[in-house]
């Protein structure tokens, strides 16, 4: 198929105005996602480079590579910028921001202004927290513990409390924007149940951002409160109670990691179809089982404490809801599965990440099995398994879905095709290296090497070294997509309209799409992903 | 040489086997389903790869089955491992009644061990096997904890509270001791060692006669300190103190100014030595004044020790004073 001609004259949005002014006042939701992808592309470099220094220091049980300090400041940094400034806003405010007008049928978000505001409230979040790492770093954890964070640690903690504070607000008014935005926006006879199910996970994500973020934003205010004023709300010596700080904070953290996943698992289910030239399967039961994760995962918190002291009682009840919520995670996936069943199957880098997802995602489900069972999680809670876990659930997930979203749209956000084959290499590389760096991980913590330990006993060397050699990989595959990208967006192939010949509202307009999207509100009369229509014969376009 | 590359941990306690007959269904039971999802991507991906001719499918074939068989088989298997692990962590966290006591304060960044009998140890805790022993932990500042990995066994050491673990060692040997909570600089090295003994070892070990002088045991040293520090001018064998007396006080249930009771345990009577303010003896003045900063941990549990062994038909075996408790908070014995 030839480039549309007139995609590389017609105006749109990236060349419609020049010059840096033109940018930071945008008001455009997709000038405001490429803002985004760029700022959180620092902070995952920021992040990655702190886990290369985390898993070089490794290589030696001793830990020759840095001080006691400086390495708990790198896991502290590695986990602050990647999980606040990285993941939570990643799917949402740079595909969700980009997408979800456009898959709607709509001309921008409902609040243009806000949503710039958001990002100027993320950058400002950002540079505080930027500001507290480099003028002496914090060494708490990502978790902030008390009463440690408000009494033990001399480090920039408040500073650091403070700029995840205001962080948060831009996550809360960028899931209003989404909210009010899905429930008004939607084009004539787009019904609920016609939406993509990409917009359903950013539904149930942002109902997460809005219950869920302003209780992490009171939590480590009262941290920064109890530190600067020896008001006592979590230190014991105050007449606190450290034991309130860890059910504050999981209250919002562990529905934070549905605000990864959820979003990832919305980019897998488009991607899924287009890559199989068939209809998803059980649409409905997929976009239920996003809100009942989302409302579920408000109830599990107290998972992450049971070794905490917290009674008995109270850890057998969220042991049984931490299993239920497993459950609508495993309906995806053997939906996912089915969808390929009789397919006509594409291996195209999106897909090659959409697959990568199910079986990372899978693992990563299966292991959070082990931590919700009671007896077991006693002996690998707070230790390497915990890490493994989590990161093939973070990274194995949401990430794979951040990269395979950014592969799929890229000829719509950029109007330009990355190199397919490069692509295609460079996906295999992440899922390789990623296995070889956490797979170790689950077989060490089992062992019972506990998380955040500098230096370890010489037994664990092994496993350690697997996983840093593993890490390097992964280091290495990241960079392909950051380099391939930045040179497509010159030296790309100029992209059609719809270079996949996907179904979805947002191919239907230009790539990139003109500033205001739809020259005329689009009309939808069908269900999405009508790929049985479209003629099997047909190539795709790919560089 | 060839480099150590262990797999697994060794069982060393009651429970570590029960705990990895768990770990070894689920990892089966992991292995089943990744498999499974595994192979049928992958044989998908085979058969149905894109070719010319185009594959047509019913739509929505066998969906609704399909559907609830993989809601409902899932949520079986889910509450067969919850109830497994639910039933496994009772047993964590119920120690039995005639486990060995001692104690363990975390304090950045060492543990500091105290045995009822007097000897005192740091980063290492010496215990019999074939015994269950209780360790009752208890942090200085931060929050620490416990973690002996070949015993399958974690529990936080939570700074302003008692919590507590048990495990029973099952074959002499030493074994790991980590901090399994971040607790600041050198947290990685808050590391020690249980030492697990024959019974004949650890009560030799125990009585300290391999050092000579026997040690002061824990309630010997709380009376000394209890006469240091001035307590038994107001607490006094019979009521005439200023303070109530102490004596049968630990376990019973005390009834307090504002007309409700408590069990006097030893998160109580930890309380009223920090704190004495907050809970008062009905009948008494609130004039006691705090030993906030004047006592540490360790001596908190001298004290408690002390208390726990006033009374007055002849000494009660300490083990005994948790079945105490309930008893006595029927009977509704005040202090």
């Amino acid at each position: 198929m030839t480039p549309d001609p007139s995609s590389r004259t017609a105006v749109n949005y990236l060349n419609v105005d020049y010059g840096v002014r033109s940018w930071l006042l945008t008001k455009d939701h997709k000038r405001i996602g490429f803002l985004y992808l760029v700022s959180i592309t620092v902070m995952f470099a920021i992040g990655g480079l702190a886990a290369l220094a985390i898993r070089l220091d490794l290589l030696t049980p001793a830990g020759d590579l840095m001080g006691d300090d400086t390495y708990n400041k790198m896991f502290t940094m590695h986990g602050v910028a990647m999980v606040f400034f990285f993941l939570v806003p990643s799917i949402p405010a740079v595909l969700g921001n980009f997408l979800i007008p456009l898959m709607i049928g709509a001309r921008d978000l409902a609040f243009p202004r806000l949503n710039l505001a958001s990002w100027y409230i993320f950058i400002l979040g950002g540079g505080i927290t930027l500001y507290a790492v480099l003028t002496g770093g914090v060494d708490t954890g990502w978790t902030f513990y008390t009463p440690y964070s408000t009494e033990g640690s001399n480090t920039n903690v408040t500073s650091a409390a403070l700029g995840v504070f205001v962080s948060g607000f831009s996550s809360i008014l960028t899931g209003l924007n989404f909210l009010v935005t899905i429930h008004r926006m939607r084009a004539p006879g787009l019904r609920w149940l016609r939406l993509p199910l990409f917009v359903w996970a950013q539904y149930a994500t942002s109902i997460i951002f809005i219950l869920g973020t302003p209780v992490i934003a009171i939590t480590v205010l009262l941290v920064a409160v109890e530190r600067s004023l020896d008001i006592g709300i979590f230190d014991p010596a105050l007449g606190g109670d450290p034991i309130l700080f860890q059910h504050l904070f999981w209250f919002y953290s562990h529905p934070a990691v549905y605000i990864m996943i959820l979003p990832a698992m919305g980019v897998v289910s488009e991607i899924i179809p287009c890559f199989t030239r068939n209809k998803i399967f059980g649409y409905k039961f997929i976009a239920v089982s996003s809100l009942a994760i989302a409302l579920l995962g408000f109830l599990v918190w107290g998972h992450h404490m049971f070794v905490s002291g917290q009674s008995v009682n109270a850890s057998l009840i969220f042991s049984f809801l931490s299993f239920a919520v497993a459950i609508p995670s495993a309906v995806k996936v053997f939906n996912w599965t089915a969808t390929l069943y009789k397919g006509s199957i594409g291996f195209e880098a999106p897909m090659l990440y959409a697959l990568g997802f199910i079986g990372l995602f899978t693992i990563g489900g299966l292991t959070g099995l082990f931590l919700a069972s009671l007896g077991l999680d006693v002996h690998v809670h707070d230790t390497y398994f915990v890490v493994a876990h989590f990161h093939y659930i973070m990274v194995g997930g949401a990430v794979m879905g951040y990269l395979g979203g950014l592969h799929f749209w890229w000829p719509k956000i950029s109007g330009k095709l990355y190199p397919e084959w490069l692509a295609r290499v460079s996906a295999v590389i992440i899922f390789l290296g990623f296995n070889l760096t956490f797979f170790p991980q689950f077989v060490l913590g089992y062992l019972g090497m506990p998380r955040r330990y500098h230096v370890y006993p010489p037994e664990f060397q092994v496993l350690n070294v697997f996983s840093t050699a593993g890490a390097s990989i992964l280091g290495f595959g990241y960079l392909l997509p950051i380099v391939y990208f930045a040179w497509s967006m010159r030296y790309g192939k100029v992209a059609s309209a719809n270079p996949w010949n996907a179904a979805g509202l947002e191919w239907a307009t230009p790539s990139p799409p003109p500033p205001d999207n739809f020259a005329e509100t689009p009309v939808v009369e069908d269900d999405p992903y009508g790929y049985t229509r479209i003629d099997p014969g047909e190539e795709l376009q790919v560089a | 040489m060839i480099p150590e590359l262990p797999l697994f941990p060794e069982q060393a306690s009651t429970m570590a086997g029960p705990v990895d007959q768990l770990y070894f269904f689920l990892i089966a039971l992991s292995a089943f389903f990744s498999l499974l999802v595994a192979g049928l991507i992958i044989a998908f991906s085979i058969r149905y790869r894109r070719r010319r001719v185009r594959l047509e499918r019913p739509e929505d074939f066998g969906m609704l089955q399909l559907e609830i068989g993989w809601t409902v088989l899932p949520f079986v298997l889910s509450m067969v491992i919850f109830y497994w692990g639910a039933m496994l962590f009772i047993d964590l966290r119920r120690p039995p009644a005639d486990s060995l006591e001692v104690f363990a304060v975390g304090k950045r960044w060492m543990w500091k061990m105290q045995h009822l009998e007097g000897r005192r140890e740091i980063n290492e805790l010496h215990v019999p096997i074939g015994q269950p022993v209780k360790v009752t932990l208890t942090s200085e500042d931060v929050i620490h904890s416990f973690f002996v990995p070949a015993f399958r066994v974690k529990q936080d050491a939570v700074p302003g509270r008692y919590t507590d673990l048990w495990f029973e060692a099952t074959k002499p040997g030493r074994y790991h001791l980590f901090c399994a909570e971040f607790c600041g600089s050198q947290h990685a090295r808050m590391i020690g060692q249980v030492i697990a003994m024959e019974p004949a070892d650890f009560q030799a070990w125990l009585s300290g006669t391999e050092r000579g002088a026997a040690p002061v045991s824990m309630a010997e040293a709380g009376k000394r300190l209890f006469t240091d520090l001035g307590c038994v001018t107001c607490h006094q064998t019979d009521d005439s103190g200023r303070g109530p007396s102490l004596v049968n006080v630990a376990g019973s249930a005390v009834e307090l100014s504002d007309g409700s009771s408590v069990v006097a345990d030893s998160a109580y009577l930890r309380e009223s030595i920090l704190r004495p303010q907050q809970r008062v003896t009905a009948g008494y003045q609130p004039i006691m004044p705090t030993y906030q900063g004047l006592v540490g941990e360790d001596q908190v549990l001298e004290l408690i020790a002390y208390i726990e062994s006033l009374r007055d038909r002849g000494s009660t075996p300490l083990g005994e004073v948790t079945q105490r408790k309930t008893e006595a908070a029927t009977e509704g014995t005040a202090g």
